[in-house]
């Protein structure tokens, strides 16, 4: 579904990513970890298009993406959220969300000056769109809601909502549990898996390891741009170099 | 309470503001009120304008006034120098003002956030001074003379104060039935989304290029169809009408009336001018009035009296839909908990 090829980004001297190959599977949960400053999200503004590699190539299955624009990338079905995803708060919910299926849509500006029929057509699927996604994501009685009024939680599940309006294929999640309660993540982590059941390919940036080695079918470790091991959770939490480099010292400060 | 709300922002409230237009000239006391409000509207279609690219697409456009100047000026140049009859020199002006937006786009918006209104803002000074300098073209200092009326053909004589607000009026209210089209259409839903952010608005896939350009494309041409009209009504252009200044007066509207809101330019840019009107007679001394004014108002309103009022207004909407749901309200009770503790 997705492999990465010997993918670098330099910025001036410094290697973000270096030298990184690895394959994700369709359908699965895949995790990447490492230390903060490690080029996790750097390696998500790659895939997505935000960065231009220095050097290797991404491909999606089978299309090399790696020279495309952002919104390129998302319209062949790459979808992703932010650690902080910034809604128009003085708007509904559903208001948010109908944009989210605009690029599968064509209407423009002589759509609006005579209000075709295209435009009608279209605005419809995108409202059913956004419902459809606010309801995937178990928010649908927030519709009506100003976002403003929603919990912390609520706007993650919203900026789901608003990544699968995009209709995706993988979806990229920087963070997803990042500033909600031990409840809530565990919430959060049954909608990653539903997700999966649905036929994404999902992948995300996790630090909180409770939540990663229960939900991930693969996980990838970055430390200084570089990849140092890949594996199960299993044989991720065996590894002797994840351990020194990232999940020892973790855990001992957690502790 | 929620009744008053529904009332001012419906279909019967809008209806009102255009019958209370219609009848302002039979009402006004001179016709030098008249001729106020005709400058005002034509000022709120510039302000319409500057609301699209900088209200609903996010990008503060500095170089507004510029292209006002752009369409006085292409209209005065037209009729006035090479005799062109009013309509198709007012078409010219609009496209004109589009074709400059067009290449100023393309270069300003490869830039973001302030960097692109530093650009813009240096834009509008350069177009002031091409249009002080460029003698050839545009008589510098001295301005232009003899410009054209709109045509009436043959039917009503636009010179008059009273046909000539009509004329302005329809204008605007062309200008915000756009608008308002635009403001719910999918188009104007992809250009809030790049307001509210570009990397989100880029991983939805919208190409920001091309709709931050249309944006502005279509904002330079309000910019130059107001311009237009406002060289016909005085009959006169010089260079104080690219004067950078008078980007900062339509900044100062659309604040007062509210970024992003359909009815904003027009409250905005009607009150103040009125306003600056009835404080005439302090001469320069009213910035002294006018000047807290304002600082109040961004303090307490800083959505702007029509963003204000839609905010409340949804918050009601809201709350009512609420209490008519009882499942609904169940569910919602214990989020609105956390809210509160947070």
């Amino acid at each position: 579904m997705l492999k990465v090829e010997n993918l670098t980004k330099m910025f001036g001297g410094l290697a973000a990513v270096h030298d990184v190959s690895v394959e994700f599977e369709a359908r699965g949960i895949n995790a990447i970890i490492g230390p903060n400053g490690a080029g996790k999200s750097t390696f998500f503004n790659l895939i997505s298009g935000v960065h231009k590699p220095t050097s290797g190539r991404i491909l999606i299955d089978g299309q090399d993406v790696s020279r495309m624009r952002c919104d390129q990338v998302a319209r062949l079905g790459v979808g992703r959220t932010f650690q902080t995803t910034h809604l128009f708060e003085q708007a509904t919910v559903l208001d948010n969300l109908i944009v989210g299926h605009r690029l599968r849509t064509r209407s423009g500006l002589w759509d609006v000056l005579v209000n075709s029929r295209r435009l009608q057509r279209e605005e419809r699927e995108c409202r059913d769109k956004a419902r459809a996604a606010l309801d995937f994501v178990g928010l649908a009685h927030l519709e009506n809601r100003v976002v403003l009024d929603i919990s912390q939680e609520e706007r993650k599940r919203v900026a789901f909502a608003l990544a699968l309006a995009t209709e995706p294929k993988l979806v990229l999640l920087d963070e997803p549990a990042a500033g909600v309660n031990p409840e809530e993540t565990e919430g959060l982590a049954r909608l990653i898996r539903k997700m999966a059941e649905h036929g994404l390919t999902v992948c995300l940036i996790e630090h909180k390891m409770d939540m990663i080695m229960g939900l991930a079918d693969k996980i990838m470790v970055l430390n200084y741009g570089e990849k140092i091991a890949e594996g199960t959770p299993a044989e991720i939490k065996a590894d002797p170099t994840v351990i020194e480099a990232y999940l020892g010292s973790d855990h001992d400060a957690a502790a | 309470m929620h009744r008053l709300a529904s009332l001012l922002s419906g279909r019967g409230s809008r209806l009102f503001l255009l019958a209370c237009a219609l009848v302002f000239p039979l009402l006004a006391k001179s016709e030098y009120q008249v001729y106020v409000m005709a400058s005002a509207f034509i000022w709120a279609i510039a302000v319409y304008g500057l609301n699209i690219i900088t209200g609903y697409c996010g990008q503060l456009n500095l170089a507004h006034g510029g292209f006002f100047a752009i369409g006085a000026y292409a209209l005065a140049i037209l009729t006035a120098d090479h005799g062109w009859n009013f309509w198709p020199a007012f078409v010219a002006a609009a496209l004109v003002a589009a074709a400059v937006g067009a290449l100023v786009g393309l270069v300003s918006l490869r830039l973001k956030e302030h960097f692109f209104a530093i650009f813009t803002l240096c834009v509008g000074f350069i177009i002031y001074l091409l249009i002080d300098k460029w003698e050839e073209l545009t008589h510098g200092a001295v301005g232009i003379r003899g410009i054209a009326a709109p045509d009436g053909l043959g039917l009503v004589d636009f010179s008059q104060t009273v046909p000539f607000y009509y004329l302005a009026l329809a204008f605007l209210v062309l200008a915000i039935w756009f608008a308002g089209r635009l403001a719910a259409s999918l188009l104007g839903r992809t250009f809030m989304a790049i307001r509210n952010g570009d990397a989100l608005a880029q991983s939805l896939g919208i190409d920001l290029m091309r709709n931050k350009l249309l944006a502005f494309v279509l904002s330079t041409t309000y910019a130059g169809v107001a311009g237009a009209l406002y060289a016909s009504m005085i009959r006169f252009v010089g260079p104080e009408e690219a004067n950078p200044n008078h980007t900062f007066d339509m900044i100062t509207y659309l604040l007062v009336g509210g970024f992003g809101t359909l009815f904003g330019p027009l409250a905005g840019t009607v009150g103040i001018v009125w306003i600056t009107q009835s404080l005439q007679f302090l001469e320069d001394y009213r910035m002294i009035i006018f000047g807290p004014l304002i600082v109040v108002l961004v303090i307490f309103m800083p959505r702007g009296v029509v963003g204000t009022f839609l905010g409340w207004k949804l918050r009601k909407d809201t709350e009512a839909a609420r209490a008519k749901g009882p499942r609904a309200g169940a569910k919602v009770a214990p989020a609105k908990e956390a809210n509160t503790n947070a």
